[in-house]
């Protein structure tokens, strides 16, 4: 099972920059690396984050081998509503896991 | 990033601590939380004595596994058994380290610091040289710390997973070309034991993040 912590603010002011986090436990196995044996260890990473704000999508990012194992990314949005941040990872061999957070913005 | 919960990536091992303390396993059907309130201040006090041996925290929880669970030991250094250990550690984040100084112990102790102070390796360096003689200073553009076991186990982004004494352990020893310890053997757990009371008093910061 994918484990991830995300961070939302409980509650917002309309019109407040929100800083969102979101980590997730997975291997971001490259492609690129070998057994002892030689053979090469198949690529497992994680492809995209999409992170939708009461379902209107409001931040993409696409995964690259490069980046490390358990990935942590931070990024803004703009508070306009109360309801519901969702963050949904996908990669290879059909990985996909959701997390979400209920906000109050007043 | 060690002090927010969430961004250091230990927080999704002790996620996993947490599940796995309270569920049910072994030929007793028992879990950890069905015999146990909570482990505050427990992992400040190990490595300790159990029956006149030297067991660290890992073994602790094996023996719970082996004695009351009756199932299988946790492999060392396994995700399960790092996932516990990182639950219990950061149950005692900021308390002092308190390992109890006895008779009974003093043997352990002296070995362990025998350990420290011997010239090892085709480096044919000490532990000492390093972490006393040289401390403050670089490495290969490493900060040379004082080497207090305060965070374990770790996340260490080298590792890009969690690890634990032993394994830190292991690197530095490797480092001077020596032949490390088996994990869990006594010598490592004299080791272990000595740092943490050489550490007495500091506050334990685990799960610590290391580069
Ligand atoms: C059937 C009951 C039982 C179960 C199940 C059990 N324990 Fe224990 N545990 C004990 C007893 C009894 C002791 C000894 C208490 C003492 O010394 O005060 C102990 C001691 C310990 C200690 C040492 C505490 C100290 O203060 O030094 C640790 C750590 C520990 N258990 C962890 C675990 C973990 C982790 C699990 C689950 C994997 C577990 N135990 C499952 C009964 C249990
Ligand atoms: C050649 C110098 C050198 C020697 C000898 C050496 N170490 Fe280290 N040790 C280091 C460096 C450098 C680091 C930090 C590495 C890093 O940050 O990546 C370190 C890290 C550590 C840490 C981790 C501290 C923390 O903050 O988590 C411990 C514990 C430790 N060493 C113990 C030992 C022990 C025990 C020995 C003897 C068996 C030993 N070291 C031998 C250089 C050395």
């Amino acid at each position: 099972m994918a484990r991830a912590i995300i961070q939302v603010p409980a509650r917002a002011k309309r019109g407040d920059i929100l800083e969102l986090r979101a980590l997730i436990g997975h291997v971001m196995e490259t492609g690129f690396r070998r057994t002892e044996s030689g053979a090469l260890v198949p690529r497992d990473i994680i492809r995209q984050l999409v992170c939708t704000y009461n379902g209107i999508e409001v931040f993409r990012a696409d995964f690259h081998p490069a980046i490390a194992a358990n990935p942590l990314i931070s990024f803004t949005t703009v508070a306009t509503e109360s309801g519901k941040m969702e963050f949904r990872w996908t990669g290879d061999n059909d990985f996909s896991a959701t997390e979400s957070a209920p906000i109050t913005v007043e | 990033m060690q002090n927010d919960d969430a961004t250091n990536p230990a927080m999704l091992w002790v996620l996993d601590g947490e599940a796995l303390w309270g569920r049910r396993t072994g030929a007793a059907d028992k879990a950890c939380a069905d015999c146990h309130q909570g482990m505050q201040g427990v992992a400040a006090r190990y490595p300790a004595l159990h029956s006149e041996k030297l067991v660290n925290l890992d073994q602790r929880i094996n023996l719970c596994r082996t004695e009351q669970q009756k199932a299988p030991a946790l492999q060392l250094e396994s995700r399960e058994l790092l996932a516990l250990s990182a639950y219990i550690g950061r149950q005692s984040r900021g308390l002092p380290i308190d390992i109890a100084e006895s008779e009974q112990a003093k043997p352990f102790l002296d070995s362990g610091r025998a350990a420290f102070n011997r010239r090892q390796g085709q480096l044919n360096l000490s532990c000492t040289q390093c972490h006393v003689g040289l401390a403050g200073n670089k490495l290969a553009g490493n900060p040379i710390p004082q080497a207090h076991p305060t965070g374990y186990p770790i996340y260490r982004l080298e590792w890009q997973g969690l690890g634990s004494l032993q394994r830190r352990l292991r690197n530095c020893m490797i480092g001077v070309r020596a032949e490390p310890y088996a994990y869990g053997s006594p010598e490592f757990v004299e080791l272990e034991y000595y740092l943490m009371w050489r550490a007495r008093g500091m506050k334990l910061e685990t799960p610590a993040v290391r580069p």
